[in-house]
């Protein structure tokens, strides 16, 4: 039987760089355990996001978790950023190598 | 005679409606604007060393006030003449009511350009005129509304990177004084149209960026984002006028009054009046306030001035 143990779901959030601080507050609240940010450009929905300018930036926000802590912190997300600011969460299955001494950090 | 800051400016614009693959990363970009926040604190603070505080107080009061009315003068106006949505207009006053630093340091070349004194403690004025706007754009959007979390406004209002630099070489160089300040002297005032000319540079391709959007908003907010620099302009003069300040001075008040916000209030507007589309306001304070003021505005404030001075 394949073993489980090690399999989580990983969490991208792109997001506006006006907001990186906000979402990563909130996160935390959100009982997030750790979270990696990079800056992004990109194109969609709103139009190139050139990165020039802090205006025109964009996040790339990852946070790692089980399944069913992912999912509320996607909820949460959705229900507080998904109206008013660019945002898009995808949800992908991760496997993590486990560090000896981490093990079960996200149990 | 045309400054060779403004051409740079024309280039970056040029260069981006060109679609040049010019641009300047954005560490650089960075860099450049807190060394201009910095150098106009701190030529600020060493002439504020000079003179009595106090004596200052009353014009920093009238300066408050004008930085709270300014947006409650252009809110009806984008409400009903130009049918924005309450948020939008709330948003876009409060751009009209801040102050563009990018705008100040242009203005300040151009009369260093003409020798014409200006009165010294200017950039406390541009320090001042950052916050006020703020609270009325929150105020007009949403009213007095529990849901908007003061504690993070002032956080953003006061620990903006544009405050706490400008407001920070303020203090430095009022504590080190004009001597104090000759061992850094060579990269902050020696250097400062250099670096503002590359920073013009790059505000040139970020303001096509944003003339991209002009067609959509229609013509409007093309005739808003003129009409109000023009006007806003004379109330600044009028203000140092009534104060007695100098030419150079009237100039600069009129540019402070007339300039846009384009970084403090779109980042504070975007956290706090979130329902506001920020690419409406900054197409009309960057896409159109902006490259009017360095190119034509600045010298029609100084004309302003003349003006005025010379039925006094």
């Amino acid at each position: 039987m394949e073993d489980k143990s090690n399999i989580y779901k990983l969490m991208t959030i792109i997001t506006e760089a006006a907001v990186e601080n906000e979402v990563l507050n909130d996160l935390v609240k959100l009982g997030a355990k750790g979270y990696t940010s990079v800056d992004a450009r990109g194109l969609g929905h709103h139009g190139v996001r050139s990165a020039a300018w802090g205006m025109s930036a964009n996040v790339r926000i990852e946070v790692m978790d089980t399944e069913e802590n992912v999912r509320k912190m996607a909820a949460a997300m959705k229900e507080r950023y998904y109206r008013n600011y660019a945002m898009l969460i995808f949800l992908h299955d991760v496997e993590v190598v486990p560090h000896d001494d981490l093990d079960g950090v996200w149990d | 005679m045309i400054d060779p800051i403004i051409l740079f400016f024309i280039l970056g614009l040029l260069a981006g409606l060109l679609r040049s693959e010019l641009k300047l990363p954005p560490a650089i970009y960075e860099l450049l604007s807190i060394l201009l926040l910095l150098a106009i604190g701190l030529k600020g603070g060493v002439e504020l060393a000079k003179q009595p505080f106090l004596e200052l107080l009353p014009q920093m009061l009238a300066v408050l006030v004008m930085g709270f009315t300014l947006p409650i003068l252009v809110y009806p106006v984008l409400l009903y003449v130009g049918r924005f949505k309450r948020a939008d207009a709330a948003s876009i006053a409060a751009h009209y009511g801040s102050v563009s630093v990018g705008t100040f340091a242009v203005a300040v070349s151009y009369l260093a350009a003409r020798n014409i004194f200006y009165e010294p403690h200017m950039p406390v004025f541009v320090v001042l005129l950052e916050m006020p706007a703020i609270l009325v754009g929150i105020l007009l959007a949403k009213g007095i509304s529990r849901d908007t979390r003061w504690g993070l406004v002032a956080h953003e209002v006061l620990l903006g990177k544009g405050i706490v630099l400008l407001a920070g070489g303020l203090i430095i160089g009022w504590i080190v004084g004009p001597e104090g300040i000759t061992s850094i002297k060579p990269l902050f005032i020696d250097l400062f149209k250099g670096v503002l000319a590359l920073f013009l540079l790059e505000m040139g391709i970020i303001t096509a960026g944003q003339m991209g959007s002009l067609k959509r908003y229609g013509l409007f907010l093309v005739a808003f984002g003129i009409i109000t620099p023009v006007i806003f302009g004379m109330i600044g003069a009028l203000l140092g006028m009534f104060f007695g300040m100098s030419e150079g001075g009237m100039t600069i008040m009129a540019t402070l009054a007339a300039s846009a916000s384009y970084i403090a209030v779109p980042a504070a507007m975007r956290l706090s009046v979130p329902e506001a589309n920020p690419s409406l306001s900054l197409t009309a304070s960057l896409g159109i306030t902006f490259p009017f003021n360095i190119v034509l505005g600045v010298p029609l404030y100084h004309t302003y001035a003349q003006y005025l001075l010379s039925l006094a």
